[in-house]
C-alpha cells in the first residue's frame, strides 16, 4: 500500500487554493491545468457561482456552443435561481432547445439584452464581437489551451481579470495557413492562449487539479506518465472500484479475446498484421465495428463507485475515436452495416472533453508509411486514450514502433519556441510499450 | 494530398505525361510580368551573385556582382535592381480608379463610405522557384532599413539613394506573396504545380526544370526520363545541362567555375591597385575587366536557361483561361498594392522587423479568410477542382428528380422546397448539415433533411431543403428553386466568408500579450560586423 492518499481532500484542498487566488488574490490572472477528467467543468461551475455571490459579474469565455450549453445547463442545475446570459450568434438553431426550459436563463445574440445578469456565457468568436464601454469585473475562460492566442487578443479587452481553466495534454489549437513567421513571439497568434498568457505574464499563479475522477486506476498512470511527465496527477478511485463484465462468454475470436482483455486489465490492443493501407484501411475498419458490435452483443455490465449496482453497457456509453474525419465516415458506414446506432464515432479534435465506458481507437499511425506531425501530435493520442471510464480498446496494425524508429523528425526547429514534452515520439512509445502488454493478435478472415 | 491529386499522380506516371489539376487558370497572370531570376553565393546569406530581371523575354537586363562580398559591388547591384524594378513599379501606380472604401470616422466612430484611389493594375513579379520568394524577402529585409547618405549623413556605408526604397517594395511583394491566391509575387514551380499533376513527388516539383519535362517532354521522350535528364544531366566538364533554378548554385558550378573566376578577378583588382604609372594601370585594367566579363559570362550560362523555363512556363499557363473568380482576388492585389503606394507616399516609416501582436493577428485571421476562399472559389470556378471535392465527400452533384412546395411554420410561412437529387457521389452529410449551390453566383443555402431509400446502382437519392435567396414572397421567385431534370451541385463547405471580428488598436493591446507595443522607434538597419567588410 502506498501512503494514505485521499484523493477527495487532495482535490479539495487544490480547489479551495484555486477558489481564494481567484476570489481574494491581487494577481490579474489565474491559471489551472487540469489533467483528463480532473472535474474542470465542476471547477469552472464553482467558480462561477462563487464570483456571482461576491456580487462580481462575469463573462465567461468557452470555445465551442456546446460548451456554453453544457456550462450553462450545469449552473441552472447547481443553482436554478441565478439569473444567467446566453449570448449566442444570429444563426439558425444558435443554442441546445434545452436552455429554452431553464426560468432564469435569458438567450440573446445581442450583449445589450444581456446587461445586468450575474453571469453571461458565450463563445470566444461571439465575443469577439461585443463592444463594451466598461470591462466585466471577472472572466473565466475555459478550455483556454485550445484558445487560439489571437482569439484570446480580441476579447481580453472585455475583462479585468480571468480564471483560465484547461487541460494542457489536449490537442493544440492550429492555424489553416503557415505561421512560421511568427513562431517564437510571445504573442504569436497561432500558439495557445495560456503559453500567450504566461509568456506576458509569468508570475501569474499556476494550480493544477491532481486527481482524475474519469480514469480508472488502470489507466490513470500510464496517461500521467506517457502525456504529463512533469505534472503527474493519480486516478480518484482504486483497482477494485470500477469492474467491467460481460453476460454472453467469449466466442474465442480476436474482437471477443481483447475485449475480454480489457474488462480485465483496462487496456486492450487488437493487432492486425502489418500493413501500409489507405487511411480508411477497410480491414481496420471492420474490426473496429466488429468489437463494437461485440461489445453490445455481449450485455456488459459496468460497475463504479457512482452506483452499486451494474449499468448496463449501452450504445450511449461507448465512442469510437480516429485521428481523420473520413476514417470516423468510414467506421460509421461499417457501423451501419452491422446494425448499430447510437455509438458516437469522431475524430480527436470532436471527442476533445466528452466522457465514455468503452472506448474503442483506431491508431493514428496504423497501417501509415510515415509518421508526419500531426499523426505524432500528443494531445491527439492523449484525448484517444482518455476518453473512458472503464476500458480503451485499440486497434493497429503490427509495425508501429518500427515506424516511429524508422522514421525521421522533420519539423524545423523554430528559435524561441517553447519544446513540449514529452514529444509525441517519446509518448507513442509509452503507450504502445503498455499496449503491448495486453495484445491479442488477429488476422480477419 | 487529396485522392484525386494521388490518382492524377499515378495516371501521370503511368502515361509519361503530367495531367492536368485544373481546367482553368487560377491565378491572375499580368501581360507583362516583371521576371527575376536571381542567383545567391553559396554560404553567403543575401550575398547576390547575379540576376537576369526584365519583362522582355529576348531581352533580359543581366546584373552581376563579380566580387559577392564586396560591399560596394554589391550596393552598385542593388542600385541597378532598383533602377530597372521601381520604374516597372511606378508605371503602375499612376494609373488610378476611382472606388470607395468603408473606414471610421475619426470623429462620429461611425462606418462611412470614402472616395479612394484603387490602381487600375498592379504589378507582377514572377520567380523560378519558393526558394525565389524566400529570397525576395530577404533582399527586402537587407534593403529597407538602409539609409541613404541624404537620410543620414553620418552613415558609415551610405546605401544609393532607391536601394530603401526597393527594400519596401520586395518586402511588400514578399509579404503579399504569403496571402493565399494572391499573385503580386509568384513562383512559377508552384503555379505550375497548382495546374498540373506529375508523376514525380511535390518536392521534386520544385526543381523548375524537371517539372516541365513533365508538362511538355520533348518529343519521343516520357515525362520521368526528361526530368530525371533535367535533374541529373551532366555535360563533359561535369556541369549539369539544366543549372538549378536558384538563387542557390550548383556546388560543381561553384567550384570548378565560379571560385577560378572570383580569383582571377580579386587577383586583377589587387594588381590593378598596385599599378605604378598609367600605363600599367590601363594594361591591368583590361585583365579585370576580362575577369569581370567572364563572371558576367558565367552567371548569365547560369541564369539564361532559368529564365527561358520561366517564360516558358508563362506560356503554357497562358494557354489556360483564366478562372471567373481570379479577376476579384486580383483586385485585392490592386488594393494592396495601392495601400502599400499610400503608405510609400505618406513617408511612412519601413515595415518594422516584427508584427506586433495586433498586426500579427489581423494578418493570421486574413490569411486563414482567404485560404478558405481560395478553396470554394477554385472549387466553383473549375468542375476538375469540384470533381476533387465530390470525391473527397465535401461536395455532390445530380439530377433533381422531385421539388415538393412546402413552407416555413410561423406567422408569414415563406418557401421552404423540398429538393431531391439523384447522385452518385457521397458527400459526408450529417444530420441537418448545411449545404450551398451557387444560383447567380450567390450562396443559396439547404439543409440536408435525410437519404431516400437506396438504389441499385450505388447512387443516392439526397433530400434537401432550400432555405434562402428565394425573394421575400410567399412563393419563390421565378429561376430560385431547382426544377426537376435540371442539375446542379451542391457543396457542404461554405461559398463566402465572413469577416472576422474586429481586433483592438495596437495602442489598446490587452494585459494579456504584453500590453501596448509603446512608441515606435524607428529602426536602424543591421550593425557591422568584421565579416561585412571584406
Amino acid at each position: 500500500m502506498t501512503s494514505a492518499f485521499d484523493p477527495g481532500a487532495a482535490a479539495t484542498r487544490a480547489t479551495d487554493a484555486i477558489l481564494r487566488d481567484t476570489l481574494h488574490g491581487t494577481a490579474r490572472g489565474v491559471v489551472v491545468d487540469s489533467p483528463p477528467g480532473a472535474g474542470k467543468s465542476t471547477l469552472v461551475v464553482r467558480a462561477a457561482l462563487e464570483l456571482a455571490d461576491a456580487g462580481r459579474p462575469l463573462m465567461v469565455v468557452a470555445q465551442t456552443n456546446a460548451q456554453v450549453d453544457d456550462l450553462v445547463l450545469r449552473l441552472a442545475e447547481k443553482n436554478p435561481e441565478l439569473p444567467v446570459g446566453r449570448l449566442h450568434s444570429s444563426d439558425a438553431d444558435p443554442y441546445d432547445k434545452a436552455l429554452d426550459d431553464l426560468p432564469n436563463v435569458r438567450k440573446s445574440a445581442k450583449a445589450g439584452d444581456l446587461t445586468g445578469l450575474s453571469v453571461v456565457i458565450s463563445t470566444a468568436a461571439k465575443w469577439a464581437h461585443v463592444k463594451v464601454d466598461e470591462p466585466w469585473r471577472h472572466a473565466i475562460v475555459d478550455e483556454a489551451y485550445q484558445m487560439r492566442s489571437d482569439s484570446l487578443l480580441a476579447v481580453a479587452g472585455l475583462f479585468e481579470r480571468a480564471l483560465f481553466v484547461g487541460d494542457p495534454g489536449q490537442l493544440d489549437p492550429f492555424a489553416i495557413v503557415g505561421s512560421e513567421q511568427w513562431a517564437g513571439l510571445s504573442y504569436d497568434p497561432s500558439a495557445s492562449a495560456v503559453t500567450t498568457l504566461l509568456a506576458h505574464n509569468p508570475e501569474l499563479p499556476q494550480h493544477r487539479l491532481p486527481v482524475s475522477w474519469r480514469l480508472p486506476a488502470s489507466a490513470a498512470p500510464l496517461v500521467s506518465d506517457a502525456f504529463y511527465p512533469y505534472t503527474p496527477f493519480r486516478s480518484g478511485t482504486g483497482h477494485d472500484d470500477r469492474r467491467l463484465a460481460f453476460a454472453v462468454p467469449s466466442d474465442g475470436s480476436g474482437p471477443d479475446r481483447v475485449i475480454d482483455e480489457a474488462a480485465e486489465a483496462g487496456w486492450g490492443l487488437l493487432e492486425l498484421p502489418a500493413r501500409h493501407t489507405p487511411r480508411t484501411d477497410p480491414e481496420a475498419v471492420r474490426a473496429v465495428a466488429t468489437v463494437v458490435r461485440r461489445l453490445l452483443d455481449r450485455g456488459g455490465a459496468a460497475t463504479s463507485e457512482r452506483s452499486p449496482d451494474p449499468a448496463p453497457l449501452t450504445a450511449d456509453r461507448i465512442a469510437v475515436g480516429t485521428a481523420h474525419r473520413d476514417q470516423a465516415a468510414a467506421v460509421r458506414a461499417a457501423l451501419a452495416e452491422l446494425g448499430v446506432t447510437d455509438v458516437t464515432v469522431d475524430t480527436a479534435n470532436r471527442l476533445q472533453g466528452r466522457e465514455y465506458d468503452v472506448t474503442v481507437v483506431l491508431h493514428p499511425l496504423s497501417g501509415r508509411p510515415d509518421a508526419t506531425a500531426f499523426h505524432l501530435e500528443t494531445g491527439r493520442l492523449c484525448v484517444l486514450a482518455s476518453r473512458h471510464r472503464h476500458a480503451c480498446i485499440v486497434v493497429c496494425r503490427a509495425g508501429v514502433s518500427e515506424l516511429l524508429d524508422d522514421y525521421p523528425s522533420t519539423e524545423p526547429v523554430q528559435l524561441g519556441t517553447l519544446v513540449k514534452f514529452p514529444d509525441g515520439w517519446e509518448a507513442n512509445h509509452a503507450v504502445l510499450a503498455r499496449l503491448a502488454e495486453h495484445r491479442v493478435a488477429w488476422r480477419p478472415s | 494530398m487529396s485522392l484525386i491529386a494521388t490518382l492524377a499522380r499515378l495516371e501521370a506516371v503511368s502515361t509519361g505525361r503530367a495531367q492536368p489539376a485544373a481546367t482553368v487558370r487560377h491565378r491572375r497572370l499580368s501581360e507583362r510580368p516583371l521576371v527575376f531570376v536571381p542567383l545567391t553565393t553559396a554560404g553567403e546569406a543575401g550575398a547576390p551573385l547575379g540576376a537576369l530581371v526584365g519583362t522582355d523575354r529576348d531581352a533580359p537586363h543581366l546584373l552581376v556582382v563579380p566580387q559577392p562580398r564586396d560591399r560596394d559591388l554589391r550596393f552598385a547591384f542593388l542600385s541597378e535592381l532598383a533602377d530597372i524594378v521601381l520604374p516597372y513599379i511606378d508605371t503602375y501606380a499612376d494609373d488610378v480608379e476611382a472606388a470607395e472604401r468603408n473606414e471610421t470616422d475619426p470623429e462620429t466612430g461611425k462606418r462611412v463610405k470614402v472616395e479612394v484611389e484603387l490602381c487600375a493594375d498592379a504589378p507582377q513579379l514572377i520567380v523560378p522557384s519558393r526558394a525565389g520568394i524566400d529570397f525576395v524577402r530577404l533582399l527586402g529585409r537587407s534593403m529597407r532599413f538602409r539609409r541613404t547618405a541624404e537620410q543620414d549623413p553620418e552613415a558609415p556605408y551610405p546605401a544609393p539613394p532607391r536601394v530603401p526604397l526597393l527594400g519596401r517594395w520586395l518586402t511588400h511583394f514578399g509579404e503579399r506573396a504569403r496571402v493565399p491566391g494572391s499573385s503580386l509575387l509568384l513562383a512559377m514551380t508552384d503555379v505550375l504545380s497548382r495546374h498540373w499533376a506529375t508523376g514525380q513527388s511535390t518536392l521534386e516539383d520544385q526543381h523548375l526544370g524537371a517539372l516541365l519535362a513533365w508538362i511538355a517532354p520533348p518529343e519521343g521522350e516520357t515525362g520521368a526520363e526528361a526530368a530525371l535528364r533535367a535533374e541529373l544531366a551532366r555535360d563533359r566538364e561535369g556541369q549539369l545541362l539544366c543549372p538549378p533554378a536558384g538563387p542557390a548554385t550548383d556546388p560543381a558550378f561553384d567550384n570548378k567555375l565560379l571560385a577560378p573566376a572570383i580569383e582571377r578577378y580579386d587577383r586583377a583588382r589587387t594588381a590593378l591597385a598596385a599599378a605604378e604609372d598609367g600605363l600599367e594601370a590601363d594594361d591591368r585594367l583590361g585583365d579585370l575587366t576580362a575577369a569581370e566579363r567572364e563572371i558576367r559570362a558565367l552567371v548569365e550560362s547560369r541564369t539564361r536557361p532559368t529564365w527561358d523555363a520561366v517564360w516558358r512556363g508563362l506560356e503554357l499557363l497562358r494557354e489556360l483561361p483564366e478562372a471567373g473568380r481570379v479577376e476579384e482576388r486580383w483586385t485585392r492585389d490592386r488594393w494592396s498594392f495601392t495601400g502599400h503606394r499610400d503608405r510609400v507616399v505618406a513617408g511612412e516609416p519601413p515595415q518594422p522587423r516584427r508584427d506586433d501582436a495586433v498586426t500579427a493577428a489581423n494578418k493570421l485571421a486574413a490569411r486563414e479568410r482567404e485560404q478558405a476562399r481560395l478553396e470554394a472559389q477554385e472549387a466553383l470556378d473549375d468542375p476538375l477542382v469540384m470533381a476533387g471535392r465530390r470525391l473527397a465527400g465535401e461536395a455532390f452533384a445530380g439530377e433533381v428528380t422531385e421539388v415538393v412546395m412546402a413552407y416555413s411554420e410561423g406567422k408569414r410561412p415563406s418557401p421552404r422546397p423540398l429538393v431531391t437529387v439523384r447522385t452518385d457521389d457521397r458527400p459526408h452529410l450529417g444530420e441537418r448539415a448545411k449545404v450551398f449551390r451557387s444560383l447567380g453566383g450567390k450562396p443559396q443555402a439547404a439543409e440536408f433533411v435525410g437519404y431516400e431509400g437506396e438504389l441499385e446502382d450505388g447512387g443516392a437519392l439526397v433530400v434537401l431543403r432550400a432555405l434562402d435567396k428565394m425573394g421575400r414572397g410567399k412563393e419563390p421567385e421565378e429561376g430560385s428553386v431547382p426544377e426537376k431534370g435540371d442539375l446542379i451541385c451542391f457543396t457542404t463547405f461554405e461559398h463566402e466568408q465572413r469577416g472576422g471580428a474586429k481586433l483592438p488598436d495596437p495602442e489598446q493591446t490587452p494585459w494579456t500579450h504584453g500590453g501596448p507595443p509603446g512608441e515606435q522607434e524607428s529602426e536602424t538597419a543591421d550593425p557591422l560586423t568584421a565579416e561585412d567588410v571584406l
